[in-house]
């Protein structure tokens, strides 16, 4: 049984029917992308997958649970994580403190602890600037602060929201290699980008997302060297 | 008796419960960005409360101490303001969380009215007494002023009350549940925030104080009445808006200080005009200091230079 499975999803926003029965599934270990240009719905698909926004109809079942009409912060505690789109980071708190909020619902301190401890060995940006402001942070660690917290959560699925958006490119490179330290780790992930070569490049298997429907789909190899994909998507290429 | 150190010593005793309630209006700001404006009447509701239980209590164990019978009116009326406090926000503003600002606002307005007529129908239009004569009577000579008993206990509960609420918000869990609601509800929800639980939490807190801030205002002026929060909560708004609304230590600051120029400004009004003007005229220093502030730095002394909401 998949770890995620989406069933003729269908989301309005502002009136607007944004996604239209849209069906995917991410098996337990994957690395799977959402493509597709901006205004696709991939946004509103995973605001809806974490509650943040009502299924208008259709189901979401995850680790053999039904998410339909659950408020987001109890989706939380099933640890389903989103990095949201922009990172989300809590710009008046300190470093540590986003750390701690994205352990909010664990009550094993000493863990917690020892994984912020290893957070900081892996990131010393983090730990240099543990005690100073999150919004002093430049725009990639924010990034990796906002990655790093949402582990905390000790996830099953992680849903990343455009990771590389408003990044330096050098910067880009270094957060999606966490992103790869990550998946190593055997922690699924559910990536939407609009850096599609990216993407692809990182994931076992893709989905296309254009106009709130799912258009293609596929391994990410073949999605890569599929000419539609090309031409729409890596098109300098 | 020197004027300046006794207006000073009852300035400080005044601000500090107009710091206590402006901390109540500056906690739900900072958070929902709404003027709680029943806030003035959940600590009326907390005086009259302490005093009904003070007044039945004395006439069946007149014997008890004076200090467990006026405590346990403080300890009823506390719980009872911030069950008041919690079913104000589920009732009056929880429908109203998505609808236009304007919307809350007459709401919590009505809400105050409403409280103010509740509390006349039960305890009617006249002045209650507070039975000072259960208080501690002492009085004691500090820099040729004379400070009592009860002032003591008001600075000091204010400063310690303080501290727990500093501790409370910047060091606990509810506490940071608390500033990430403020900053960015969706994602503190993503936490696993319950944020109608941390705004509920948060206008129980504001409330609790509130009682607290009633009771000593009655016990500091031996009396209370229906309509004492509508100027009281005023004068408390005024002072969150003088420390910089949302921010915590902004509104002990603006508390005391308003209590302090209020208390000199009674002191010296009629040596200022000439004798034209007496010491009743004192409340019209709270609102030229909040025209003052609206006019010359809005944001308040400590508040950020724009309310950011993330």
């Amino acid at each position: 049984m998949s770890l995620l499975s989406v069933q003729n999803l269908c989301v309005n926003y502002d009136s607007i029917r944004a996604v239209k029965g849209i069906n995917f599934e991410v098996q337990q270990g994957e690395t799977v992308c959402l493509i597709g240009a901006n205004g696709a719905g991939k946004t509103t698909t995973l605001k809806t997958l974490s509650g943040l926004l009502p299924a208008t109809s259709g189901d979401i079942l995850f680790d053999g649970k039904r998410l339909n009409g659950m408020p987001a912060y109890q989706i939380a505690t099933l640890n389903l994580a989103l990095v949201p789109e922009g990172r989300g980071i809590f710009t008046r708190m300190t470093v540590l403190e986003n750390l701690l909020m994205g352990a909010y619902n664990r009550t094993d301190r000493a863990a917690v602890q020892r994984e912020i401890d290893d957070i900081y060995t892996l990131l010393p940006r983090l730990a240099e600037r543990h005690q100073q402001q999150a919004g002093l942070l430049s725009g990639g660690e924010q990034q990796m602060l906002a990655l790093a917290r949402a582990m905390l959560s000790k996830p099953k699925l992680l849903m990343l929201d455009e990771p590389s958006m408003g990044l330096a490119p050098i910067m880009v490179q270094t957060v999606y290699g966490i992103i790869q330290t990550i998946a190593k780790q055997g922690i699924t992930i559910l990536l939407v980008e609009q850096n599609v070569r990216l993407a692809l490049g990182i994931s076992q298997r893709g989905y296309v997302m254009e106009h709130g429907e799912i258009t293609l789909s596929g391994a990410s190899h073949t999605l890569a060297n599929d000419p539609a994909v090309q031409a729409a998507y890596l098109g300098e290429l | 008796m020197d004027i300046f150190a006794q207006q000073l010593i009852n300035g400080l005793v005044l601000g500090s419960v107009y710091a206590l309630v402006a901390l109540g209006y500056t906690l739900v700001y900072g958070i929902l960005e709404l003027i709680n404006f029943a806030h003035g009447e959940t600590t009326m509701m907390g005086s009259m409360i302490a005093l009904a239980v003070i007044g039945a209590l004395f006439g069946v164990a007149p014997d008890l101490p004076g200090i467990v019978i006026v405590l346990t009116g403080l300890l009823v009326a506390i719980p009872a303001c911030m069950l008041l406090g919690y079913s104000i926000e589920r009732v009056a503003y929880r429908p109203l969380r998505h609808a236009p600002r304007l919307a809350p606002l007459i709401t919590a307005i009505g809400i105050s009215i409403v409280l103010q007529n509740v509390a006349m129908l039960i305890w009617g239009k006249q002045y209650i007494a507070f039975p000072t004569t259960l208080l501690p009577q002492g009085r004691h000579e500090i820099l040729g002023a004379s400070i009592t008993d009860v002032q003591i206990a008001i600075l000091v509960l204010t400063v310690a009350i303080m501290a727990g609420l500093v501790i409370l918000v910047n060091r606990t869990r509810l506490g940071r549940a608390m500033r990430a609601t403020a900053q960015a509800p969706a994602v503190a929800q993503l936490m696993g925030v319950n944020v109608n639980a941390v705004i509920s939490a948060t206008f129980i807190i504001g409330s609790a104080l509130a009682a607290i801030a009633g009771v000593m205002v009655s016990a500091n002026y031996g009396q209370a009445h229906y309509y004492m929060g509508f100027l009281l909560g005023l004068k408390a708004f005024s002072a969150a808006v003088l420390g910089g609304i949302g921010n915590l230590a902004g509104a002990m600051l603006g508390g005391l200080l308003l209590g302090v120029i209020e208390a000199l400004g009674a002191g010296y009004i009629g040596d200022l005009t000439g004798g034209f003007l007496g010491s009743h005229y004192q409340d019209i220093f709270a609102f030229m200091v909040l025209i003052l502030v609206l006019t010359l730095k809005p944001s308040g002394l400590l508040g950020s230079k724009s309310v950011e909401r993330a």
